[in-house]
């Protein structure tokens, strides 16, 4: 590398491709390349160029050997730079045909760089309050327009999307059997192992059925279904309904006259208000089996006593408060992920935006809504 | 120092040079083939044409020119690059995709200045002033600092024309770059595509339906059909208006033959 920006002639070596800018009595002369691959040496050989000069300057580039949009946009750039610094004009000199021809193509009056202006501390407080008070607007909209649609498709059956029910009971049920049941087997498994080494040394070994047959039924069999749910068909709910809304689709509905919350809405609400007791059920069932095995392998239980000490234990309100719990997760996974979905703006990211707060506000609601229903059951003694 | 001027003179547009050669190209996926037995050249600075009906396979004969698929059979051999295939590195070509494809997450100037900013050592301003230039080109400065949801359709596809332009690229795919322009603006992006054969030799291909735009800038076309499963007719369009027996290249080119004597 050079020093001295400017460069001197005798220096040229004829042959390389090196832009070179020598400053004369007459103006400058550009030689060599003039490209993007030449535009960093190019660009700060101009600025140095060009820094200190005053007045009308001619601009000889007959010694350019190869041009590109690129090179003669950095030329322009510095040229149009120095006019401006110095209120002069700079003249063009020498331009081979496709040399003037570039240079032209990228000498365009430009329309002045709009700058966005930078937000305020206070004013991003003042809107994001205001944003608070509008997303509670739309979630109220939502829910008002669900319960519109919900009568209208009670009056016209026809407005439901019948057709896709189908699919997303499978989607959102069989799909998601395998993982539902390992993960529940472990929830069971484990549970049963931390009961054990509390129980054992009092010799409360048969006790451990009890509390896994309990716990399973009336909160780890709901709550983790919930979850695995949550991940799947929540997140899959808001991105499908989201990438609908950025590429104009629920727009296209509506242009066709079709509610979009009976068409896209109820089927996903009455898909999980389906699939989920049933998961839930599936849940349960895997969860005293993971508890079985390890009272198979810890404790003094034999099989027969576990399963008969199981069955005396559980209760119908056993499993209808789980039941009830995993009904009340369905409309909160459904209904939130759809009304985010739906408020979905500003193209990919933007689904990737609704997405992710569907899924932390999905998961939120479920443990609330849980704690809730746990607390109403113990005080109502169900 | 002597000014070499004449080596520099605007290039004849259609030379010899082959900088794409297609061989015995099969498309298709699975057992299922699209299009087969294809083959043609594609010269230095042509602007070279594919032709055909809606959903014939243009779009996907781009994608595997780029090296964003790969054939059933058949060879593609791209001067430079080889078998053209997705690597890391420096873009051998610009690409325009049907989309526009802006990245949604940039604005409009940051998605033209990625591969600059990625793949050369300019200071910012430098490339400021390169992306400036290409934005002013396809008509879209002032809209540098919108992001793409922010922007009608027709400015995306603008937007796009200049992000495959700022590298420089020796080669230019463009997925019908005029549909969603008006009149005025695809006029003016013909002329920049003329500008960009003739004086920097670049070679340009294209997909396009605009027969105005056709005879003005191809220098060759090729026009691909769904049911006889390859290309039905090859040449300049002059020629093929002229001497095409087939109907679709007939009826394709009538209507421009009707409307060019009204
Ligand atoms: N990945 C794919 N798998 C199967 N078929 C495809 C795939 N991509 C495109 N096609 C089919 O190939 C045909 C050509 O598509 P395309 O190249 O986009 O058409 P166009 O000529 O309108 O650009 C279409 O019928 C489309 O359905
Ligand atoms: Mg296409």
């Amino acid at each position: 590398m050079r020093d001295d920006a400017r460069v001197t002639a005798k220096d040229a070596s004829p042959d390389t491709h090196e832009p070179l800018v020598v400053s004369g009595s007459d103006g400058l002369r550009v030689s060599g390349d003039a490209t993007l691959e030449q535009g960093g040496k190019l660009w700060k050989l101009l600025g140095a160029a060009l820094a200190d000069g005053t007045g009308n300057l001619s601009i000889d580039v007959a010694g350019i050997k190869t041009i590109d949009g690129g090179g003669a946009a950095l030329l322009i750039a510095r040229a149009r730079a120095y006019e401006q610094r110095t209120s002069s004009t700079v003249t063009w000199s020498g331009a081979a045909p496709s040399v003037a021809a570039m240079l032209d193509l990228n000498d365009r009056e430009l329309a002045p760089l709009p700058r966005r202006p930078r937000e305020r501390f206070l004013a991003q407080i003042g809107r994001v309050t205001y944003e608070i008070g509008d997303r509670a607007g739309a979630v109220l909209t939502f829910v008002g327009q669900l319960a519109a649609a919900t009568w209208a498709s009670i009056t016209g059956p026809r407005n439901v999307n019948w057709r896709d029910l189908y699919r997303l009971v499978e989607r959102a049920g069989a799909d998601a059997v395998p993982i539902v049941l390992l993960i529940n087997f472990l929830v069971g498994l484990i549970t049963a192992v931390q009961a054990a080494f509390q129980l054992k040394p009092y010799g409360g070994d048969i006790f451990v059925a009890d509390l896994v047959a309990k716990a399973m039924t009336r909160e780890f069999g709901p709550l983790m279904t919930a979850i695995i749910v949550a991940g799947r068909s929540g997140a899959g709910f808001a991105a499908e309904l989201g990438t609908m809304k950025v590429s104009e689709e629920i727009d296209a509905l509506r242009s066709m006259g079709i509610c979009h919350y009976c068409h896209l809405v109820l089927p996903r609400l009455l898909a999980l208000v389906i699939a989920m007791p049933v998961l839930t059920v599936l849940a349960n069932l895997l969860g005293i089996a993971g508890g079985l095995f390890t009272a198979m392998l810890y404790l003094d239980v034999t099989i027969p006593t576990f399963i008969q000490k199981t069955q005396s234990v559980l209760t119908l309100a056993d499993v209808g408060t789980g039941l009830i719990k995993s009904v009340a997760f369905a409309f909160v996974i459904a209904l939130s992920a759809c009304e985010r979905g739906l408020a979905t703006t500003g193209g990919a990211e933007g689904v990737g935006r609704s997405t992710t707060s569907a899924v932390v506000g999905i998961l939120f609601q479920i443990v609330f809504v849980n704690a809730l229903f746990t607390i109403l059951f113990q005080v109502f003694e169900i | 120092m002597t000014p070499i001027t004449e080596d520099i003179a605007p290039l004849d547009r259609h030379t010899d040079d082959v900088v794409i050669r297609v061989h015995d190209l099969s498309i298709g996926w699975g057992d299922f083939t699209l299009l087969e037995g294809m083959s043609y050249d594609v010269h230095r600075g042509d602007v070279f044409v594919i032709l055909g009906g809606s959903g014939c396979g243009k779009s996907t004969m781009l994608r595997h020119l780029v090296g964003l698929e790969q054939p059933q059979s058949g060879t593609i051999h791209v001067e430079g690059v080889g078998t053209p295939s997705m690597v890391i590195g420096p873009p051998p070509f610009g690409i325009l995709f049907q989309s526009g494809a802006l990245f949604g997450s940039m604005t409009v100037a940051q998605n033209v200045a990625l591969p600059l900013r990625t793949w050369t050592d300019l200071e910012p301003d430098a490339i400021a002033a390169i992306v400036r230039a290409k934005l002013a080109l396809v008509g879209l400065d002032g809209a540098e600092n919108n992001l793409p949801s922010e922007i009608s359709g027709g400015m995306k596809k603008r937007a796009g024309i200049a992000r495959a332009l700022a590298f420089e690229p020796k080669i230019l795919f463009l997925d019908e770059p005029s549909a969603g322009l008006d009149p005025i603006t695809a006029v003016e992006l013909d002329e920049q595509i003329l500008t960009l054969s003739k004086h920097l030799g670049m070679t340009i291909v294209i997909v396009t339906h605009e027969l105005a735009s056709i005879f003005k800038i191809a220098t060759n076309c090729i026009m691909l059909d769904k049911t006889a499963r390859g290309i039905i007719a090859r040449g300049p369009p002059q020629a093929l208006r002229e001497s095409a027996k087939q109907p679709f290249v007939q009826s394709f080119f009538r209507r421009e033959a009707l409307e060019d004597h009204t």
